[in-house]
């Protein structure tokens, strides 16, 4: 899979996309407190350090919260409308959240999973898919 | 602080309602013009101007329009909706400082057209505050708000019961004053409970209306608004505030994304004569109706997570005993016009004109967006 940053992304934030493009999710770590950071930034909140490296996550998370957004709404979003879009809290930190979608199968859409079947604290894997807008991103399944 | 050192001395709008024919630098000016009139103050007298970063009447066009004076003080304040108290708190800290003596304050908006609408902007601005969010279709300020109502339910066990109160009570409001766009429109709780979603848990009536409008508010010192035409409104505390770690609109980031502006600007905003105990009304910016409740709690109405039982059983109504929230109708049912109304909504209270009068309130809280950097103020008779 070819590296593709958007070109709205600063370059604080390529070590992220270059992650995602090799399956990995990964979130900057301060090399002297420790503490994770996201999104991307150049000083860490708690030390204010700046030097940090990126650390692969496991992918593992909890569902914090989530919408079903309905129309009206802008494309490629409102063609697939009413869907999913949740906040993942991950294992390592659960301060730190992402952004991301609810998918009921490896690479499926944003809009399967029922929404009744959505539930806050529900265990999360992170997978990587492409989906409207064709960038390839971390979304979520149940473990 | 500023302790009454400034007041409102007048206040203008123009009528509110979709597609005006009427262009946003006429409706400022007019606007601008009927509060100098509201207060007696002669458009030379003006030498302040403030409003909104994203208010496109330019203050020279403002100061040609109304042939205002030499203007030593002009500034903006950004963050949309987050800007209106402090627009009125710069003009105040203005003149209490000296820099200017009459100050005009105003909004001037066209929303209603589809193209003005931020979802249907193609551009789409995912370069500044939405590149963590907007790529996962999370497009509109409802849905980034629905987030946060959807986790403050969870943690604090509220329902859309609580979110109802909020918008019937606002309508009831609305459905008092002429000039509240849905004044012939009342809502019912069975109405309210089968609308459409926009963005889960939020509702068609849980949004703010799309409004074109503009209103004014003139500030000057106390001394000056004693030989106004009007009762002055006093300028009791002021606050800005942003919690250290905000991410405006998507606080899904921070440590604790509930802790909304509110919580910051509360500090400052009793550190005067008035306590969360002496608020009989306030106007609290209503984009979205989980809005007020984040606010109730920020401010101390209530305990934090108490605020759907605080509401309940019509409490926010004009007459419902508790505290009398947005008596126009605002954002949800008189207009939307990024706040504006609910200053102009706190000084008719004060002045004891509002077509939903609270009996005996001293002083009326009026706050802007929760969620974004933001600002209130504390107005007393
Ligand atoms: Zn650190």
């Amino acid at each position: 899979m070819a590296v593709r940053i958007p070109s709205w992304a600063a370059q604080e934030e390529a070590p992220f996309w270059e992650g995602i493009a090799r399956a990995e999710l990964r979130v900057q770590g301060c090399t002297r407190c420790g503490r994770l950071r996201f999104p991307p930034r150049p000083f860490c909140p708690q030390c204010n350090w700046p030097d940090a490296v990126w650390r692969p996550m496991s992918g593992r998370a909890s569902l914090w919260s989530f919408v079903i957004a309905h129309p009206p709404l802008m494309p490629p979003f409102a063609e697939i409308a009413p869907y999913n879009v949740i906040v993942a809290a991950l294992d390592e930190d659960p301060r730190i959240r992402m952004v991301g979608n609810l998918l009921a199968a490896p690479g499926g859409a944003i809009n399967e999973v029922k929404p009744d079947q959505i539930r806050i604290g529900a265990r999360l894997m992170v997978v990587f898919s492409a989906g409207p807008g064709e960038l390839t991103l971390p979304r979520w399944m149940y473990e | 602080m500023l302790q009454d050192r400034t007041a409102i001395a007048g206040i203008g709008e123009t009528g509110f309602g979709k597609l005006l024919p009427t262009s946003e630098e006429r409706l400022a000016c007019e606007a601008i013009m009927s509060a100098l009139d509201d207060a007696g103050i002669a458009p030379r007298e003006v030498d302040g101007l403030c409003s909104y970063t994203m208010e496109t009447t330019d203050a020279t066009e403002v100061a040609r329009n109304i042939g205002a004076g030499d203007i030593t003080f002009f500034s903006q304040v950004g963050y949309g909706g987050g800007a209106g108290c402090a627009t009125v708190g710069h003009a105040a800290m203005a003149v209490a400082a000296g820099q200017a003596r009459v100050v005009v304050a105003w909004r001037s908006r066209k929303r209603s057209a589809r193209s003005a609408r931020i979802w249907a902007s193609a551009a789409e601005s995912v370069a500044v505050n939405g590149r963590w969010s907007r790529p996962w279709g999370l497009l509109r300020p409802a849905d980034e708000i629905a987030m946060l109502a959807r986790r403050y339910m969870h943690e604090y066990g509220a329902t859309r019961e609580a979110l109802a109160e909020v918008a019937l009570a606002l309508r009831a409001h609305a459905n008092r004053n002429p000039r509240a766009a849905m004044y012939a429109r009342p809502l019912s709780r069975e109405q309210y409970l089968n609308a459409r979603w926009v963005s889960e848990p939020l509702c068609l009536y849980d949004c703010c209306l799309e409004s074109d409008g503009a209103l004014a508010a003139v500030i000057v010192s106390r001394e000056r608004a004693r030989d106004c035409r009007r009762p002055p409104v006093y300028i009791h505390a002021f606050a800005q505030a942003m919690p250290g770690q905000i991410f405006a609109m998507t606080n899904y980031f921070c440590d604790d994304p509930l802790r909304t502006p509110s919580f910051v600007a509360a500090k400052q905003l009793w550190s005067g004569e008035f306590a969360p105990a002496d608020i009989k009304v306030a106007q609290i910016y209503d984009a979205f109706s989980p809005l007020i409740l984040f606010a109730l709690e920020g401010f101390g109405l209530c305990g934090r997570g108490e605020a759907a039982d605080f509401v309940r059983g019509g409490k926010l109504r004009w007459d419902g005993g508790a505290v009398a929230v947005n008596t126009s109708g605002g954002s949800l049912s008189e207009a939307y016009v990024h706040g504006f109304n609910l200053i102009t909504e706190g000084v008719r209270q004060m002045r004891g004109t509002s077509t939903s009068q609270v009996d005996g309130a001293q002083c009326c809280l009026v706050a802007s967006a929760e969620c974004v950097p933001s600002g209130a103020l504390l107005l007393r008779r």
